[in-house]
């Protein structure tokens, strides 16, 4: 067997000089075989090492937290902490409203509401933005959409925000205007639980 | 490297040693023997110096380890600590800290010498983008390094750069919260950044070995570009080399010692001393002063997918130099137009770095997108052409004519064709 075996070797590799197509044996299922498994089992190992730095369980769960908003006048700003970001609650002014109302929505750059309360494809109107039914509140996560850094109140060209990094202007409703950011800031999933309190998350 | 050692094993250990794993003539062959021109100038000291600032790194970086915890909660307070309580802590970390900053001045000479000389032409082009590679783990060490004292710039400097990611379509996202380990830089990031920390000196080390194996190959380049031809062009590495190094080491530590002891915190900002703070940005937000030319090309472009491109394009450039430099002559002292071109290119390098530092704003943000068209237009349109349009000087017949008839720059009289190098 052993012969017959070392015989059919020679065979095939005289064979693999003549001819261009030759019929794969059974060593090179093996072979493939072999060979695929490793791949897999390699695969598999190297999972488990580049998933260990994606968040764990604990920054996972997705706490919600509730703000007391009595005490925030109008014209008022205050900012919480949720999932380690800043939330910006703002009892926005009557004039702040219409002035954010009176913008065409063909103007804005991005025109989408990026609110995770209403479907992806609302429009970046003013009530698109605002909390449903209390126009005057306008929640939104604290961080500029270009790159991260933490934009500052009252301030910029529209009289809303402006992210000091690099430069971003946002309106009244938080609709980036001006500069290199590409989102309106965003609005985290969040309901009014009683009059005078917000549940964020 | 080992083929180039004279050694002979005398004593009888030394023999049972070298028939067993041949070290001695290794390290004789790359770093006693070695034959290197004998007309290397002072720009090329530069390799050494690197070398001695990698060490200086790792060693001060070791010890200071032993004194810091990465944690949030703790990072700055035991940054502190080190500063004041631990015995010499302060000049330990102040070495650090400013050997980052000696770490890429020496780095952009070196690699400025590089681009005048053409070190990046072949033979040596491998040589070239494994440097190319070091800078860019040096870029990433560096950058960690800067987040572990966990201020206000190491925490918005953290979240500014790992956002760069998140103008990647589609998956952009989830690529940065996997950086993060989180939804924003919190614990989980400054543990990672502080093992990678510790990791990537050891590869830009292996790396090193890499770059030096590479060109030890194919031999150095020289001020003249003209490859070395007989022996009289090459001097044993030691002791010519060594001690031409080792004075331009001391040379450079004096430089080190004046930043560290008289200036430590000139090349820091003053807002790195106030804890992070994930609530409040500070108003103006800059990175340390080596990678503000990158920010500025950054910076330069409206767009955020356009400007990250366009920041990582600007060191991938330098991965096809190679072959985007057309002429055949090496060596910029005799390339008449290319010398200009050059001067021109360092000083657009060097002003795109001041541009990076201001507010991006009005007459700011125009310059800057002149000088980032510039810095690409040097690379794949005038290189590439400067090859066909330049009439090169010609070239010496050796490294020793040049060197005895008066300087690399000066052409002898009975010179070669420059086409035939």
């Amino acid at each position: 067997m052993g012969f017959r075996y070392r015989l059919n070797i020679k065979e095939d590799a005289t064979l693999a000089h003549n001819t261009d197509a030759e019929e794969p044996n059974r060593r090179d299922f093996l072979y493939i075989a072999t060979g695929a498994m490793g791949v897999v089992g390699a695969g598999a190992l190297v999972w488990p090492f580049i998933d260990q730095m994606n968040p764990d369980a604990s920054a996972l769960a997705l706490a919600s937290i509730e703000v007391d908003v009595s005490a925030v006048e109008e014209g008022q700003s205050i900012t919480v902490k949720w999932r380690g970001k800043p939330v910006f609650i703002r009892n926005r002014t009557e004039t702040e409203v219409d002035e954010a109302k009176s913008v065409p929505i063909a103007d804005l750059p991005d025109q989408l509401a990026r609110n995770a309360n209403l479907p992806a494809d609302a429009d970046a109107s003013d009530p698109n933005r605002g909390v449903e039914g209390k126009e005057n509140w306008l929640v939104q996560i604290g961080i500029c959409t270009h790159l991260g850094c933490v934009p500052i109140g009252d301030a910029g060209e529209f009289g809303g925000w402006f992210c000091p990094c690099h430069g971003s202007h946002y309106d009244t409703a938080g609709r980036i205007r001006k500069g290199p950011a590409p989102e309106n800031l965003l609005i985290p999933p969040l309901e009014f639980v009683s009059d005078s309190t917000i549940k964020i998350g | 490297m080992a083929g180039h050692s004279n050694y002979v094993p005398q004593s009888a250990a030394a023999k049972w040693l070298e028939s067993r794993l041949p070290v001695i003539s290794l390290m004789r062959g790359s770093f006693v023997d070695f034959p290197t021109p004998k007309n290397l100038n002072y720009w090329w000291t530069f390799g050494g110096i690197l070398f001695f600032v990698l060490i200086a790194q790792i060693l001060t970086g070791i010890v200071l380890v032993m004194h810091y915890t990465p944690s949030t909660g703790a990072a700055f307070d035991s940054v502190e600590h080190i500063m004041r309580d631990v015995n010499f802590g302060w000049m330990l970390r102040y070495l650090h800290s400013n050997g980052a900053s000696m770490f890429f001045i020496a780095v952009y000479i070196h690699i400025f010498r590089g681009l005048y000389y053409g070190s990046y032409k072949a033979p040596r082009e491998i040589s070239w983008i494994l440097g190319v590679i070091i800078f860019l783990i040096m870029m990433g060490t560096a950058f960690m390094g800067y987040v572990l004292p966990w201020g206000q710039m190491s925490f918005w400097g953290a979240t500014v750069i790992t956002n760069l990611f998140s103008a990647i379509p589609l998956v952009g996202e989830a690529i940065v919260t996997w950086l993060w380990g989180g939804f924003a830089v919190d614990n989980p990031t400054l543990n990672r950044f502080f093992s990678l920390h510790y990791l990537l000196p050891f590869m830009i080390f292996g790396v090193v070995i890499l770059h030096v194996w590479a060109f030890h190959t194919t031999g150095n380049n020289n001020p003249t570009g003209v490859q070395p031809k007989t022996k009289q062009d090459t001097l044993p590495f030691h002791p010519y080399y060594t001690m031409k190094d080792l004075f331009a080491i001391v040379v450079f530590m004096i430089f080190f010692s004046w930043f560290a002891f008289y200036l430590p915190n000139y090349l820091g900002h003053a807002d790195n001393y106030i804890e992070a703070n994930p609530l409040v940005t500070p108003a103006h937000i800059v990175p340390e002063w080596y990678f503000l030319p990158f920010y500025a090309i950054l910076r330069a472009v409206p767009d955020k997918l356009g400007g990250v491109v366009l920041m990582f394009g600007a060191i991938a450039v330098l991965f096809i130099l190679p072959w985007l430099d057309t002429s055949k002559v090496r060596s910029g002292a005799y390339r008449p137009l290319f010398k200009q071109f050059f001067w021109i290119f360092a000083a657009v390098c060097v002003a795109l770095g001041y541009l990076g530092a201001m507010p991006a704003e009005g007459i700011y943000v125009t310059l800057s997108r002149i000088f980032t068209a510039y810095y690409f237009a040097h690379f794949l349109v005038i290189l590439p052409m400067l090859g066909f349009l330049e009439k090169p000087k010609p070239l010496p017949a050796s490294i020793s004519e040049s060197v005895l008839k008066g300087g690399s720059g000066k052409p002898a009289a009975a010179a070669a064709a420059p086409e035939t190098k």
